[in-house]
């Protein structure tokens, strides 16, 4: 046996920097000062949470520390996570959540699993119980890094003061760099209160992680040969475009040569709605013709995206005409859904004008107009009856369409997830980028209202617009008191249809009508919300939509608009669940 | 269906080894062997984990695994492009082992090592490939009986002429004096 190594506590591969001025000598704070210290240190000024047994030494230091750091109290754990990717998603900066051990960390376990699927940069820290009681069963103990380890980027445990500054710096540096994703900072009792002499860290580098690829000169050049040659390319645009921050980059690439292209959920606000290469919205409840066109094109060219299931459909009948260009900056997405013909590894920001001055200008006329078509086709069939339909009850769609009419298609969305979401997605429109929130990997039912929360105060001098449904609105209405508590102007549109309606969908089409726990015998929503001080109105009838919306916008701060839609609404078209994307199902 | 090496990299930080199956148990592969210890390089630990699966499921997840931030590199390998041995521990009735008169031919067939040898059991151990130290453990049930027997996970170079990882970290080291200067 080789001698045993020196007890480490903290790997060994990061380059740990101390930043600042080597004159100033370190000060001498407890750990929970520490953590403080460093969050400054990484410019955060924000933070959702909710206290506990052993987060009270943060909490007690939060107190000496709230003049520069904000800290807005949920009221359930997974709404604090919820808030802070709204708040990443909106503003672009890592979201902050601080919950204490046992029930609070498990309790966020939904909000890290959603950020993780969705490359949303999140960190939670969490206090835990004191180094020398773990895996005792102590009071409120739970594994944390075994629990959270399958939904996290990385998740480490602190059991050492003098730990925190490097584990901090590097918890944000991995939560933002490269795709992003959720940290999770188990911090023992025992590091919250001991003293050290603190430095502020900063982590650069750590060995055998490399956030950005580097893109191999011959792929660009195979990529743009390929897009050259090519008579009828289409371009699939997911969230890498926005995480990439490479939106200007898009749109010069496109326009270049020609090219259409469509947005996956994650990617839509990436392109502006009236941007005329921009063939709207793709997957299970896309639109018809970027849908169609991915099996008739002869380049695909897959921008920042991971070809989700509910954007292929069948795997076996997707795309197989085409030759396949993924711009990707995680490596491991690289054939795994979908084999690629070329893979441009890299940042996007970078990749894509490198392929864009290989291109030669086209214009693909014909080709893009052969998209007209299948517009007309579902705008006739799905999009007028929906947004338009002129009597009977309300619609989803209509209500809307009316309000990203009255917004001027420049407030952010956010929605929950079910009908309220496709709906939102399919019929809200886009001046700007990051101006769409949804849950989009999970499909976290309750997501809706604690992310409204954080996109309003990630963008505060913008609207935010929340569609949810009431069943998901009932998943997380406890944040009502976040709102109340911390005066947050969101503006609620409850799409009301007193059923679980994408469920009930389903089982009106693939089980017999046979609705099984879908129907729901609701509260008064607009009591609750005047219980919590936010002023509403439900409406039925379509002459009162308008106003409603009128009076909702011009409220100063949130406001609840519940409509009453139609009972068994269907959002069409639908690709069936592993259907190939051309069997669509337009009503 | 094939048996895959998988060689990975790291520092033996707390929870390591919990990173790594879980990605295989998404993709439902069982471990065949595992063996973990130091490497050539201070502070780095080499897993060598074997499974069987095609060739398409191998390469996605390897890449899974080395996207972990703690993992320094992952890599697979099949057999004909690796040396691999394993080690296997035979516990053998003294009486019966002597019995049967054929140690010697035991030691010369099998190249075989003798570790311990009371009156009531011997301790043998054979390195070799799994069908070499299975084909001993089966001869033996059947002349001696075992008493008890342990085999270890596989261990593995590659063919290659140099560690795959010296290649990494110089280039890492390369990039950081680049990115620092």
């Amino acid at each position: 046996m080789n001698k045993k190594p020196q007890n480490k506590h903290r790997p060994l591969s990061s380059a740990t920097a101390t930043a600042g001025c080597d004159c100033q000598p370190p000060r001498s704070i407890n750990g929970s000062q520490a953590l403080m210290e460093a969050l400054l240190h990484e410019k955060v000024s924000l933070l959702f949470g909710y206290p506990g047994g052993q987060a009270l030494s943060i909490y007690n230091a939060l107190y000496e520390y709230s003049g520069r750091l904000e800290h807005i109290l949920v009221r359930h754990e997974q709404g604090a996570v919820h808030a802070a990717q709204g708040y990443a998603r909106v503003s672009g900066k890592t979201g902050v959540v601080i919950v204490t051990s046992g029930p609070g960390i498990a309790n966020t376990i939904t909000g890290i699993a959603d950020a993780m699927i969705d490359s949303t940069p999140v960190v939670v820290i969490a206090g835990q119980v004191s180094a020398s009681l773990l895996g005792t069963d102590a009071f409120q103990e739970i594994d944390v890094i075994g629990v959270t380890q399958p939904v996290t980027k990385w998740a480490y445990q602190v059991r050492r003061a003098e730990d925190l500054p490097w584990a901090v710096a590097r918890a944000f540096y991995i939560a933002s760099s490269g795709r992003p994703g959720p940290v999770v900072l188990d911090i023992t009792k025992n590091a919250q209160v001991e003293t050290i002499a603190y430095r502020p860290a900063t982590v650069t580098h750590i060995a055998g992680y490399t956030p950005v690829p580097d893109a191999a000169p011959e792929c660009i050049a195979q990529a743009a040969q390929l897009i050259n040659n090519a008579e009828r390319p289409l371009a699939l645009a997911g969230q890498g475009v926005i995480l990439g921050r490479a939106e200007t980059e898009l749109l010069a690439f496109l326009r270049k040569a020609g090219i259409p292209a469509a947005s996956t959920i994650m990617g839509l606000s990436a392109l502006p709605s009236d941007e005329p290469l921009n063939m709207g919205m793709l997957g299970m409840h896309g639109n018809v013709a970027p849908n169609l066109k991915t099996n008739e094109c002869d380049v695909l060219i897959a921008i920042g995206m991971r070809f989700d299931d509910r954007v292929t459909g069948d795997l076996q009948s997707y795309a197989r005409q085409a030759k396949i260009i993924h711009f990707d900056i995680d490596p491991a997405e690289v054939d795994k859904n979908v084999k690629a013909h070329v893979a441009v590894l890299g940042d996007v920001k970078e990749t894509l004008p490198a392929v864009t001055e290989l291109l030669r200008p086209a214009a693909h006329d014909e080709w893009l107009a052969s998209f007209a078509a299948p517009l007309e086709k579902e705008t006739q069939a799905v999009i007028r009856p929906e947004t338009a339909p002129g009597d009977g009850p309300l619609k989803m769609g209509e209500v809307v369409h009316r309000v990203a009419e009255a917004t001027g298609h420049d407030a952010v969305l956010v929605t929950d997830v079910g009908q309220n979401q496709m709906m939102g997605l399919r019929y809200f429109k886009f001046k700007q980028t990051r101006s769409v929130v949804t849950s989009g990997g999970l499909g976290t039912m309750g997501f809706g209202l604690p992310a409204a929360i954080g996109a309003k105060l990630g963008a505060p001098e913008r609207t935010v617009c929340l569609f949810v449904g009431d069943g998901g609105l009932q998943m997380t209405i406890q944040e009502l008191g976040t709102v109340m508590q911390s005066g947050v102007a969101v503006k609620i549109i409850l799409l009301n249809n007193d059923y679980l309606g994408m469920v009930r969908q389903w089982q009106e089409l693939f089980f017999e009508k046979r609705y099984s726990a879908t129907e729901m015998k609701n509260p008064d929503f607009i009591g609750i919300a005047a219980a919590y001080g936010i002023p509403g109105r439900k409406i039925s009838r379509r002459e009162d939509l308008d106003r409603a919306i009128r009076e909702m916008l011009d409220a100063k701060g949130p406001y609840l608009l519940e409509a009453q839609v139609v009972q068994k609404g269907m959002v069409y078209p639908m690709v069936p669940a592993g259907a190939s994307i051309t069997d669509l199902i337009m009503m | 269906m094939t048996l895959y090496t998988i060689t990975i990299f790291s520092e033996n930080t707390v929870g390591l080894l919990n990173q790594i199956t879980i990605i295989l148990t998404r993709r439902g592969l069982n471990i065949e062997t595992l063996s973990v210890s130091p490497s050539a390089i201070e502070g780095i630990h080499k897993f060598t984990v074997t499974t069987f699966t095609d060739r398409e499921m191998i390469e996605k997840v390897v890449k899974q695994i080395d996207k972990r931030v703690d993992i320094i590199k992952a890599y697979y390998n099949t057999d004909e492009n690796l040396v691999y041995q394993e080690i296997a521990l035979y516990k053998l009735p003294t009486g019966k082992l002597l019995a049967q008169g054929s140690v010697e031919d035991l030691v010369r067939r099998y190249n075989i090592r003798i570790l311990d040898i009371t009156g009531v059991w011997t301790v043998i151990e054979k390195t070799g490939r799994y069908e070499e130290t299975q084909a001993l453990f089966e001869e033996l049930s059947r002349t001696t009986g075992v008493l008890q027997f342990v085999r270890s996970g596989r261990i593995a170079i590659t063919k290659s002429n140099v560690e795959q990882l010296t290649d990494m970290l110089a280039e890492v080291q390369h990039k950081l004096a680049a990115a620092n200067s």
